[in-house]
């Protein structure tokens, strides 16, 4: 690449100078527009792995040279080794099937109780004005400063770190989808009274697949609150999981395990929040938007 | 009733809003007739309760006084009596323009696939053809139009009212539309309640035209178009209607109230 690069280069050097003022009382001086050139995706995908390969390196011979304390930040090839272990003889697949699980009833539950309590709101103008300043408060509260309280009542199974990952997802859905039950066109509700709609006919013809497009936009943000609640269940009481793995890695003094886990942590979130988003425009096709 | 009862009869309806500054008047007392097959436009400068008196119609607003009288049978405060086309086209994005039209079937609980049967046939005739399958948006205004206007038509309803449908089309297709809307109502034999801001339109569609005033609004005069039809476009420049437009024109304006509005739509 850095040969194209340079070649590139030249090439624009050359085209530079600007062209001699064909007039004679011309004093402006004619450029050219600048133009930026897009490498090849093969050089910037080759570029991204160098750098990290480049960054993993550093950090090895670094730590094999005294530069950084392989004490405090362990080194890849520890780090290598203890990935190894943790998934051969360590409880790799329990932890992140504890996660994942947590993760995925908490986004399930959170953004489908969310949607139907955002959508009830259309039934009843006086029910939604009553409640909304329940759910503003509930909204306004950091829920993870109640999670020693979730663990209390829900024990340090799997029901707490659901909980925890449901009450994050939950207030978010329902807030989205009352806004789009709110952005509802009341002229289109007219059109539906006036064809002799009966209330449910409205709510099912028009309201909900209105309000699909709200609901669906919340999927991705949610996967990720859903996660955040999860680990950090795990992380004020738990037997299993990836948060779980980290706490204990890290009081004792494991810090290969530590890297490890957060490691794996961040695929699980990547591949969660690619199929998410997969399904949010898959979605979204199904809905017109 | 006797058989001769008129389709539509507004007897005595009037409307007065509670605001803050006391009720106000949006209608004052109005009686109107129209009898079967007759098309009747109503025009009048904004504000002076069309849309008022069409959703009492549809019995989406209940009145302060008055019934509204469907075949000579009370139907005040009533839906599903009437086809009520509004302003808006109101097509919902997520079904295709063939789901949209049988919408009123759909609600009245007619089977899909019959609904669809009986739908696509006019589709077809009435200029949608090759759009049956297509979604809303990628339709012109007027093709839009035309399908709320079949929504409408295909509820199956004697009676239709259009609010201003083509009020945010462009000329040349404003034209267009209203030769078909002529050939619709021919074929259909429906009674036709239509509110335009457009005199001209009023009187090349209309065999009645009511002038509405504002504050509140009422009904000043009735004119019949008794035109030939089928009417050539050239009609417009007949001495009969042109008198008839200086006299809709007059009466817009006369009114002082109404002056202010009637510049903004001149």
């Amino acid at each position: 690449m850095a040969v194209q690069d340079t070649i590139g280069t030249v090439a624009e050097v050359e085209r530079a100078p600007p062209a001699a003022p064909a007039g004679a009382g011309s004093i402006r001086a004619a450029r050219r527009l600048p133009v930026q050139k897009d490498w090849p995706i093969w050089a910037l995908i080759a570029t991204q792995i160098g750098i990290l390969i480049g960054a993993i390196a550093f950090w090895e011979i670094g730590a094999r040279a005294g530069w950084i304390d392989a004490f405090f930040w362990s080194q890849p090839s520890a780090i290598f080794g203890t990935l190894t272990i943790f998934f051969t003889t360590g409880d790799a697949w329990t932890d992140i099937g504890f996660t994942f699980r947590s993760t995925i009833f908490g986004f399930l539950l959170g953004t489908t109780a969310g949607s139907l309590f955002g959508l009830s709101f259309w039934w009843s103008r006086n029910y939604a004005a009553i409640v909304q300043p329940y759910i503003i408060c509930f909204e306004s509260i950091p829920k993870l400063a109640l999670a020693p309280l979730v663990i209390l009542v829900f024990g340090i199974g799997l029901s707490s770190k659901v909980a925890i990952a449901t009450a994050l997802t939950l207030v978010v859905s329902t807030l989205t989808t009352y806004a789009g039950v709110k952005a509802l066109d009341p002229d289109g509700e007219r059109l539906f009274y006036s064809l002799g709609a009966t209330r449910m006919q409205v709510f099912r013809k028009l309201v909900v697949p209105f309000c699909l497009p709200w609901v669906i936009s919340v999927l991705r943000v949610n996967i990720g609150l859903a996660l955040t609640g999860a680990i950090v269940g795990e992380f004020i009481a738990s037997q299993h999981g990836l948060g779980r793995a980290i706490l204990y890695a890290g009081q004792t003094y494991d810090i290969a395990l530590v890297w490890v886990a957060v490691l794996v942590l961040s695929t699980l979130a990547v591949i969660m929040y690619a199929t998410v988003s997969w399904l949010e425009s898959v979605l979204r096709k199904g809905v017109r938007q | 009733m006797p058989i001769s009862a008129p389709k539509l009869h507004v007897d005595d309806v009037s409307m007065s809003f509670a605001t803050p500054n006391g009720a106000f008047q949006a209608l004052a007392p109005i009686t109107l007739s129209i009898a079967t097959g007759r098309f009747v436009s109503l025009i009048g400068p904004s504000g002076c309760g069309k849309s008022t008196i069409f959703n009492i119609i549809a019995g989406l607003l209940e009145p302060t006084g008055g019934r509204v009288l469907i075949e000579g049978a009370d139907a005040t405060g009533t839906i599903g009596r009437v086809g009520y086309m509004l302003q808006k086209d109101l097509l919902l994005p997520w079904r295709t323009v063939l789901d949209n039209a049988i919408l009123g079937m759909e609600i009245q609980g007619i089977p899909l696939r019959q609904a669809r049967e009986r739908a696509l046939p006019l589709l077809q005739r009435y200029g949608l053809s090759g759009f049956e399958y297509l979604y809303p948006s990628s339709l012109s205004g007027g093709m839009r139009q035309r399908a709320a206007l079949l929504r409408t038509l295909l509820f199956d309803t004697d009676l239709i009212l259009l609010d201003e449908p083509f009020g945010a089309l462009d000329a040349q297709t404003k034209l267009q539309m209203q030769e078909w809307l002529m050939q619709l109502w021919g074929d259909f034999g429906k009674t036709v309640l239509f509110v335009t801001h457009d005199v001209e339109e009023a009187i090349y569609l209309s065999d009645e035209v009511h002038v509405m005033a504002t504050r509140p609004g009422c009904i000043i005069e009735t004119i019949p178009v008794t035109l030939p039809r089928p009417r050539a476009r050239t009609a417009a420049l007949g001495p009969e209607f042109l008198a008839i437009k200086e006299r809709c024109l007059k009466l817009l304006n006369v009114t002082p109230a109404a002056s202010d509005s009637m510049n903004k739509a001149a």
